[in-house]
């Protein structure tokens, strides 16, 4: 699988737009921003990857309050340091592009919520959920009573086995009724 | 944990399963069901118990030898199958909790797991052929289920996946299930029948794999690796397929689809590569978030649409007058009036559209009555109606149509108010914001919003002064009523003065265009009054835009249609002196006639040797209708255009400069940078386009201006919105707004359809002007086509078709047709509620099944018992908790029979009427035990353990 320097060749193009949601303009953009984050000897070897710190200078994701967690959850480093091939690269693409389904979008959601990577959102995820998305800003946060409150409801709302947790399906189930989550799970280069 | 989430597992399997049931056939989904409570019941207790399990695999066994000989040609694939092997390797890092939870399954699968090691890490998937005839056929197997993702359940489980969704699998299991020990031997040995079939099947399989693949949430790498598998097994095997004379048609076939599949790639590349302003509106999107780029969205639709309608009026009706019609000032009604000429060329006449603008091709009397133009013979008056009533029914037909798709896309079914927390917890961020800033106002929304509801749910009325409140709030309305009558009565004032105006000469710029400029003023001055008044009712932000919305929505509706009615008073007065004129110069030319036959002794009628200049001629409302709504249309361009100027940039440039040296914080302080309106915006735009249906019949050159304003206006204001605006305070969300945009723009559309089709059905065209004159009706085009160039039955058929005998049936027909379709929806719809609830229902038990101990269990019994509609109404929901909620926290689950009896006629007691309170009350308990709760962990993992299921 050559990600070659420049140019991807053909057949690996028609692949790509086989295996993702993208179509052939945003692999070549993706694959043109993606070298740029490389620098010159590193794009002549293949599936290099580009470290967390580098991809996160993307204005795409810099003001993205799960930044990380996007990086963690699509790379397939064995570091664990949330570094990203190009396939991983596109992979992310895909998964946020216009056109993947509720179903893949809601699937990746649900692993970039579910911060400690255990299956399901719990207390512990929840209360990160929250910090990330009240910024991280004091004056911004919420009160302990106000968190508990909060995710108290939320877990009131969708866990439906009443186990205390939000799994994946009980996820699905209320994200696929929202009206905005597409719309709005979308990340675009 | 691995038992829990063995149960989570179990949740999403069952889902799985209820959503892939409905696209099955009936007599497998009900066998399906079967295998799927046992599988439900296997899976749940421990694989290696009890008998069902075991009934189960011999049913697998039989399979496997009615697989038999689609093993051996299988055996080919062992490789790929191996090295999907190392692939799942890779995978398990991404799905470590269900390997886990794989791992858990397989321990208690105990003996039955033979080839552990790779079992090991496919667990999941390689558990089917194992109860069968083991090694090659096992992989072969897997290598069929690779489809599915990771699957705790085994074999059962991934036997309902693979025939959810391969037919081939359903087929083999019709096999086996009726006949198959005989239809496998059967099929070894006449194996070129059955395997041919089977194959092709199985290529099919593949192909479908190749077209969902990306469907799937795995790692690009394993994606591909299954494509390549995939593809090549395609290719090798398609060319097998067929035999005999099909063979070489079959292989032309697949060879077309290929090449069909790889065009339509390239054109669907083509399509969104044609799409324009992608980038402007991305740069929009990612500094202001979705809301602010809907708009723009909002906008480049418009101008699509525009375009097509710009492509009609030109193609059909103004290009062919141009190239083939008489030439300017052959005849009368194309050619400047005497007594007009000297100023015709006077920039401000050119600017009010009189003028040599007056008679030109934009305007409608400008067209000629002549039945064909040209060497062409084209219809011109007759493609002119056409393309009148054919804008509206394109439009109409674009906006529904889009509308449709919305609704589709948008699938938020669900009720407002069930997941409010959830969904702002989850849905709130929008991915697309990529500007510092904007992240900043959108984390202190998300708070505000987050402490909002909180706050909304722990109080949920504050009953202050509600009288005081009442009170204001009729009062904001009284006095919005109060304007809005008072703005259409100016407008009526307006339009009656200007008619007096028209008569007079000495008239000032002012007096000119006072008309245009009230209206864009009171377009102007009024949303921001209402915004004032609205001040006063104190109404939630979100219904205050609502509110606002619709009161902008009425000003302009009003302020339109006095407009149209002062225009119909103008229209009528025009029509009687054009009755005047036309009766006067009809005697002229009888006197005419007859003086010349009598002087020159010959009844040759030869027109009057007149410069067509000097005609006299009628006023022609059609074209001061057009002259109207052209003026309309310009003065509104050149106010938002200024308002953006002035208001935006002016202001965002003294704010920025004079910041330096001023005596408070002007940026943060009282002038501030302007915030992007979206909703005026919109509904500017909306009735923008309205005027132009209204006026485009009249003024097919309207259409062509309003192209020019909608492409200016993108450039414009996605400058003027990125150099001069700050982001919105609150961010929005786009949302379902969009759909409201459109049924906005339908109701407009419908609107301005009305006026344009009365006058074409009633009002008779100006005799001299236009290419319907001398006609008594504009549709009489229509039937002078259909006697003349039409073969005679067809007039018959018509005049048949146009009979009222005929048309009050087909009209009663209709509204027939339409209310059995929307009995039929509704019936639909109660079913569809019905079969959510029961979903709910199902899924609820089987949870509650699950999770509790023996103990509990019964008393959950009694509870639904009690409480029927416990889970047909999802609202009152927050009654449930209670129940379960002390358990863990109070007792132990083994003494919970009492305890929760107890509760369950606390809970009781309160109904409905204090239904709130339980509500806000509930999360207490469950807040202080928070976590893992090992309180109830090991109850249902116990239960789940050792009883049998309860039944």
């Amino acid at each position: 699988m050559g990600t070659t320097a420049s140019q991807l060749d053909k057949d690996l193009l028609s692949e790509y737009q086989e295996l993702t949601f993208l179509t052939k303009q945003e692999i070549l953009l993706a694959h043109k921003r993606f070298s740029e984050l490389l620098s010159k000897d590193e794009r002549n070897f293949e599936n290099t990857r580009v470290s967390m710190e580098r991809i996160l200078t993307l204005p795409e994701l810099k003001s993205n309050p799960f930044r990380e967690r996007i990086c963690h959850v699509f790379s397939t480093s064995d570091q664990k340091n949330g570094s990203l091939t190009f396939e991983d690269f596109l992979d992310l693409l895909s998964a946020f592009s216009d056109s993947a389904t509720l179903e893949i979008k809601s699937h990746y959601a649900f692993r970039i919520f579910d911060f400690d990577d255990d299956g399901t959102l719990d207390c512990g995820d929840l209360e990160k959920l929250v910090n990330c998305l009240t910024g991280e800003t004091d004056d911004t946060r919420l009160t302990t009573d106000e968190m508990r409150q909060l995710i108290n409801n939320i877990l009131e709302e969708s866990d439906i086995d009443k186990d205390g947790t939000v799994n994946l399906s009980e996820f699905q189930h209320v994200i696929s009724r929202s009206p905005d989550f597409v719309s709005s799970f979308k990340i675009v280069l | 944990m691995p038992r829990k989430s063995d149960a989570a597992k179990m949740d999403e399997v069952g889902i799985e399963i209820d959503g892939e049931v409905s696209d099955s056939d009936d007599g497998v989904a009900q066998r399906r069901n079967n295998r799927r409570q046992a599988a439900g019941r296997g899976g749940a207790k421990g694989r290696g118990r009890g008998k069902k399990p075991a009934s189960d695999d011999e049913d697998e066994a039989d399979e496997e030898e009615d697989e038999a000989p689609r093993g051996r040609r299988g055996a080919n694939k062992k490789k790929p199958a191996k090295k999907r092997g190392d692939d799942d390797d890779d995978d398990s890092e991404d799905e470590a909790p269900k390997r886990k939870r794989g791992g858990a399954a397989n321990k208690k699968k105990g003996g039955k797991a033979q080839d552990s090691d790779e079992e090991d890490s496919d667990a999941p998937k390689g558990k089917k052929g194992r109860g069968g005839k083991g090694g090659k056929k096992g992989e072969k197997e897997e290598e069929e289920t690779k489809g599915k993702k990771g699957d705790a359940k085994g074999k059962d489980k991934g036997k309902d996946k693979d025939d959810d969704k391969d037919k081939k699998k359903k087929k083999k299991k019709d096999d086996s299930s009726s006949d198959s020990s005989s239809n496998s031997d059967e099929e070894e040995e006449s194996m070129s029948e059955g395997e041919m079939a089977r194959l092709m099947e199985e290529v099919e399989e593949k192909k479908k794999l190749i077209a969902n693949i990306r469907n799937k949430p795995w790692r690009m790498k394993r994606r591909l690796t299954h494509l390549k598998e995939a593809q090549a097994f395609v290719d090798k095997f398609e060319g097998a397929l067929g035999k005999g004379k099909g063979r070489k048609w079959y292989a032309y076939k697949v060879m077309m689809t290929k090449k069909w599949i790889k065009f339509q790639r390239d054109f669907e590349n083509f399509r969104t590569a044609c799409i324009p302003w992608e980038r402007k509106i991305k740069e929009v999107e990612s500094h202001f978030g979705s809301s602010v780029a809907s708009y723009f969205i909002f906008l480049r639709w418009m101008y699509g649409m525009n375009l097509v309608l710009f492509g009609f009026t030109f193609g059909l009706v103004v290009i062919p007058e141009v190239l083939m019609g008489l030439p300017y000032g052959s005849i009368p009604r194309k050619t400047v009036p005497r007594e007009e000429q000297d100023t015709a060329q006077d920039y401000s006449v050119l600017m009010d559209f009189n003028g040599y603008c007056k008679y030109s091709v934009l305007f409608y009397g400008f067209y000629n009555n002549e039945r064909t133009i040209g060497l062409l013979k084209f219809r011109l008056p007759l493609s002119y109606l056409m393309v009148g009533i054919g804008t509206f029914g394109y439009s109409l037909m674009l906006v529904i149509r889009t509308m449709a798709k919305n609704a589709d896309v948008g699938g938020g079914d669900g009720e407002e108010g069930e997941f409010t927390f959830a969904w702002k917890m989850f849905t709130s961020w929008d991915y697309l914001i990529g500007n510092a800033e904007t992240a900043d106002n959108k984390y202190a929304s998300i708070t505000t919003s987050f402490k909002e509801s909180i706050v909304d749910e722990q109080e949920n009325q504050k009953d202050e002064n509600i009288h005081l409140r009442r009170f204001l709030r009729v009062l904001a309305n009284f006095l919005i009523t109060c304007s809005l009558g008072g703005s259409g009565y100016l407008i009526y004032f307006v339009v009656k003065r200007s008619q007096e105006f028209a008569t007079r000469d000495d008239l000032s710029w002012y007096e000119k265009n006072e008309l245009e400029i009230i209206m864009s003023l009171l377009g102007l001055v009024c949303p921001p009054l209402f915004e004032t008044i609205a001040e006063l009712e104190d109404y939630h932000p979100r219904i205050g835009l609502k509110w606002q919305l619709g009161r902008i929505f009425a000003l302009f509706l009003g302020n339109l249609y006095t407009f149209l009615f002062a225009l119909f008073d103008e229209v009528n007065t025009k029509l009687e002196e054009e009755q005047a004129i036309k009766n006067a110069s009809i005697y002229a030319m009888k006197e005419y006639y007859a003086n010349y036959s009598r002087l020159m002794n010959d009844s040759e009628a030869t027109p009057p040797p007149m410069d067509p200049a000097d005609v006299i001629r009628g006023p022609c409302w059609e074209t001061a209708v057009g002259i109207e709504f052209v003026k309309l249309t310009v003065s509104d361009i050149q106010v938002s255009y200024l308002t953006i100027l002035i208001g935006d940039f002016a202001r965002a440039v003294i704010v920025r400069f004079l910041n330096y040296c001023w005596c408070w914080d002007l940026e943060a302080g009282f002038p501030s940078y302007g915030e992007f309106d979206i909703s005026g915006n919109v509904l500017g735009l909306v009735f923008n386009q309205g005027m132009i249906w209204m006026g485009a019949f009249y003024a097919p050159g309207l259409v062509g201006i309003n192209v020019l304003r909608l492409l200016s206006s993108m450039y414009y204001q996605c400058w003027a919105v990125m150099a001069t605006n700050v982001p919105h305070e609150r961010v929005f969300k786009a949302s379902k707004s969009n759909n409201f945009y459109m049924g906005l723009l339908l109701l407009v559309l419908f609107l301005s359809l009305l006026p344009v089709v009365y006058t074409i059905m009633t009002l008779p065209p100006s005799f001299d002007c236009g290419p319907f004159s001398g006609k008594s009706k504009m549709f009489d085009v229509v039937m002078e086509t259909i006697d003349l160039d039409l073969p005679a039955f067809m007039g018959t058929l018509f005049s048949y078709a146009a009979n009222p005998g005929l048309i009050i049936p087909a009209v009663l027909l209709m509204v027939l047709a339409i209310y059995y379709l929307n009995s039929v929806s509704e019936a639909y719809k109660n079913s569809n509620m019905e079969l959510k609830k029961k979903m709910q229902m199902a899924r609820d038990e089987e949870k509650n099944r699950r999770n509790n101990t023996d103990s509990t269990n019964q008393v959950m019994k009694d509870l639904e018992d009690l409480l029927p509609n416990r889970s047909l109404a999802p609202p009152p929901e927050p009654e449930k908790p209670p129940e379960p909620e002390p358990k863990p926290t109070k007792t132990k689950p083994g003494a919970a029979g009492k305890g929760v009896d107890l509760q369950k006629d606390v809970a009781l007691a309160s109904p409905n009427p204090n239904a709130r309170g339980p509500v806000s009350r509930a999360p207490g308990p469950r807040g202080q035990g928070p976590g893992p709760r090992p309180g109830p962990g090991p109850g249902p993992g116990r239960g789940r353990g050792r009883g049998p299921p309860p039944r």
